[in-house]
């Protein structure tokens, strides 16, 4: 909600409600005028509603007001005024007197507030528009202290008169108050926009700028260009998008310190290094994504080592890294178009598929197919029963 | 590709990006590797790309997803109804979920990323402007998800297009495992044109069905 700024008749605060809650505007006013009767609640709750609603943006459209609205607002607050005041008089809230200098006062206060929405500066119609506001309650509150040295006796009155100063002067200072608080709020946002602003400098700065010149240094050597770009490409999407990353809004600066938790952010990581060491693209698709337990952390570690091989021997620039979380197993497929090998003719010494791949899913109860032939490229199918407690967590997942 | 050398007219390609530098490298890229293939026009918003589109009326828009004022989904909303037959391969730098299928649902026949290489741009290209679908393995691999069954998940008001056939789910997951369309075939001892019907299938389902609102789904996943 906030109070309209044009199409005002006091501090548009009817305006802003009626827009508010979609209902004429007249309804607004006829209601503010019959609270007002009611022990002056409606003026209370006009001064509240002044003194807390934000205004309405400076450029916003303008509400066109017609003459008869106009005359229509001023009638009703004439009418919600006397109706106060002569309510409170007949009730005996106060007598009169009292009313009158209250009413003075509340005049008073009203016009030093509208001045204040103005935020004219050095203006003499507003300054003397507010010195007269500020006049008007001055009066109000002295009126109030002179009929009140006739009603009240010595230490009554003492009390009574320091409040009734209390009270103007406090009525007088609450736009510059409210503006205060305001401002600083204001001004924390800007100096969050700020530092949110250098933060993304600071980061495009330590990595996309340096990249870019490390490839302008590499340039004869395309190999490493590529990867170096690939592994500022992924660095740069994960700061943007991923599940710690900047758009996610945990805030920038919360990196991954503890490590993979997920099988996907592990498939990812791996596949990462494996991308950043041999200069290779590494194209991965996760389906599905459950806890990592130590039986996945080693599907994950077979899965980089079945990366590795495919980087360092099948002659190829892409890999395909496929893994699909079914409730009870994972499979991950490894698969190049590269030279393809045979098997049998592996020389003994080499160790990766035999222990990194074969042992390791052998220990922890899950089994390696290879597809391959000379000339036609190379699929690992990685296969890893899941424990019980972790597909359970997967039917947690899916519905959450 | 067998299929793609039979056809005679060269395909009318329209490029739409806000980068001017990146429209420059696709253009000069595909005017040097194919005749296929001709590049009629260019955009780089969404004003000038539903202006020139109407204009040059060409066979394939390769679209960018992100652009100002709506980005790429914005284009087909205005260009679709008007001009059915223009056909849309988005391309993207941005692997998101939630990217990928809002401009698959928003109508586009395909998905590529920019890292993808020139033959393949050109065999996609060529592929989406005879009606097939173009599915990068990521795409697949999103699809595959969003239609998983798991346990908890909403309840299937038109199995026609809410579920997916073993076989459409077979050819969606070597896809996600990087074969192309002839391996598929071999693999599953089908035609490529039945890979291709399988394939078009599943896009339709994607685009029409709402059993998972995939489009939330997709903005809830949290993968790059």
């Amino acid at each position: 909600m906030y109070r309209r700024r044009s199409g005002r008749t006091i501090a548009g605060i009817a305006g802003g409600l009626a827009d508010h809650l979609g209902v004429d505007v007249l309804w607004v006013r006829l209601a503010f005028a019959a609270l007002a009767a009611a022990g002056g609640v409606g003026v209370i709750v006009y001064g509240l509603l002044w003194a807390f609603v934000p205004q309405q943006d400076a450029d916003a459209e303008a509400t066109p007001i017609s003459p008869k609205e106009r005359q229509q607002a001023i009638g009703l607050i004439a009418l919600g005024v006397g109706v106060a005041l002569a309510g409170g008089t007949l009730t005996g809230t106060f007598n009169g007197w009292a009313g009158a200098a209250l009413a003075l006062a509340v005049i008073g206060a009203a016009i030093v507030w509208r001045e204040a929405d103005e935020r004219r500066k050095g203006e003499r119609g507003a300054f003397v528009r507010t010195l007269s506001g500020i006049a008007l309650v001055i009066s109000g509150v002295v009126a109030f202290l002179l009929q009140a040295v006739t009603n009240y006796d010595q230490p009554e009155f003492v009390v009574a008169s320091v409040l009734a100063v209390l009270l103007g002067v406090a009525a007088v200072t609450v736009p510059w108050w409210l503006r205060l608080v305001r401002d600083l709020g204001e001004e924390r946002r800007k100096r969050i926009r700020t530092e949110e602003r250098a933060e993304i400098a600071a980061h495009l700065h330590d990595s996309v700028l340096q990249t870019l010149a490390l490839i302008q240094k590499q340039a004869e050597t395309p190999r490493e260009v590529l990867r170096l770009a690939r592994g500022q490409e992924r660095q740069l999407r994960t700061w943007l998008y991923g599940p710690s990353g900047y758009s996610r809004g945990d805030g920038p600066t919360t990196q991954q310190v503890s490590g993979p938790t997920t099988l996907s952010e592990a498939v990812e990581v791996a596949c990462g290094e494996v991308e950043d060491t041999f200069a290779i693209k590494v194209q991965q698709v996760v389906v599905g994504d459950c806890e990592l337990d130590e039986k996945l952390t080693a599907l994950v570690q077979a899965t980089r080592e079945a990366t590795v091989n495919a980087a360092k021997h099948a002659g190829v620039a892409e890999v395909s890294v496929y893994a699909e979380v079914e409730p009870d197993r994972v499979n991950i497929f490894v698969r190049d178009r590269g030279k393809g090998f045979d098997e049998t003719t592996v020389p003994a010494d080499r160790h990766g598929l035999a222990d990194s791949i074969k042992g390791r899913m052998d220990r922890n109860g899950g089994s390696v197919r290879i597809r391959t032939a000379l000339g036609e490229g190379t699929e690992v199918h990685l296969e890893m029963p899941r424990s019980t407690a972790s597909a359970r967590n997967a039917g947690r997942e899916a519905k959450a | 590709m067998s299929e793609t050398t039979d056809t005679t007219r060269k395909v009318r390609v329209f490029l739409v990006d806000d980068h001017a530098l990146f429209r420059a490298g696709v253009r000069t890229e595909l005017d040097s590797i194919t005749d296929e293939i001709e590049v009629v026009g260019e955009a780089g918003t969404v004003g000038e790309a539903v202006a020139g589109i109407a204009a040059k009326l060409p066979d394939v828009v390769l679209l960018d997803v992100h652009m100002p004022d709506g980005g790429g989904a914005e284009v087909l909303r205005q260009v679709r109804p008007t001009h059915p037959a223009v056909v849309f391969l988005a391309l993207s730098v941005s692997d998101q979920a939630e990217d990928v299928i809002t401009v698959i649902r928003a109508g586009a026949r395909g998905y590529v990323t920019k890292t993808i290489s020139s033959q393949e741009l050109v065999r996609a290209v060529v592929r989406v402007a005879e009606g097939d679908a173009v599915f990068s393995p990521r795409l697949a691999g999103f699809v595959l998800d969003a239609f998983a069954d798991r346990p908890g998940s909403a309840p299937i008001s038109d199995p026609e297009l809410d579920l997916l056939t073993p076989r459409e789910r077979d050819v969606l997951r070597l896809l996600a495992r990087g074969y192309a369309y002839k391996e598929i075939a071999s693999e599953l001892f089908i035609s490529v044109k039945t890979v291709e019907t399988h394939v078009s299938s599943v896009l339709r389902k994607t685009q029409l069905s709402n059993r998972y609102e995939l489009s939330r789904w997709a903005s809830d996943r949290r993968l790059v």
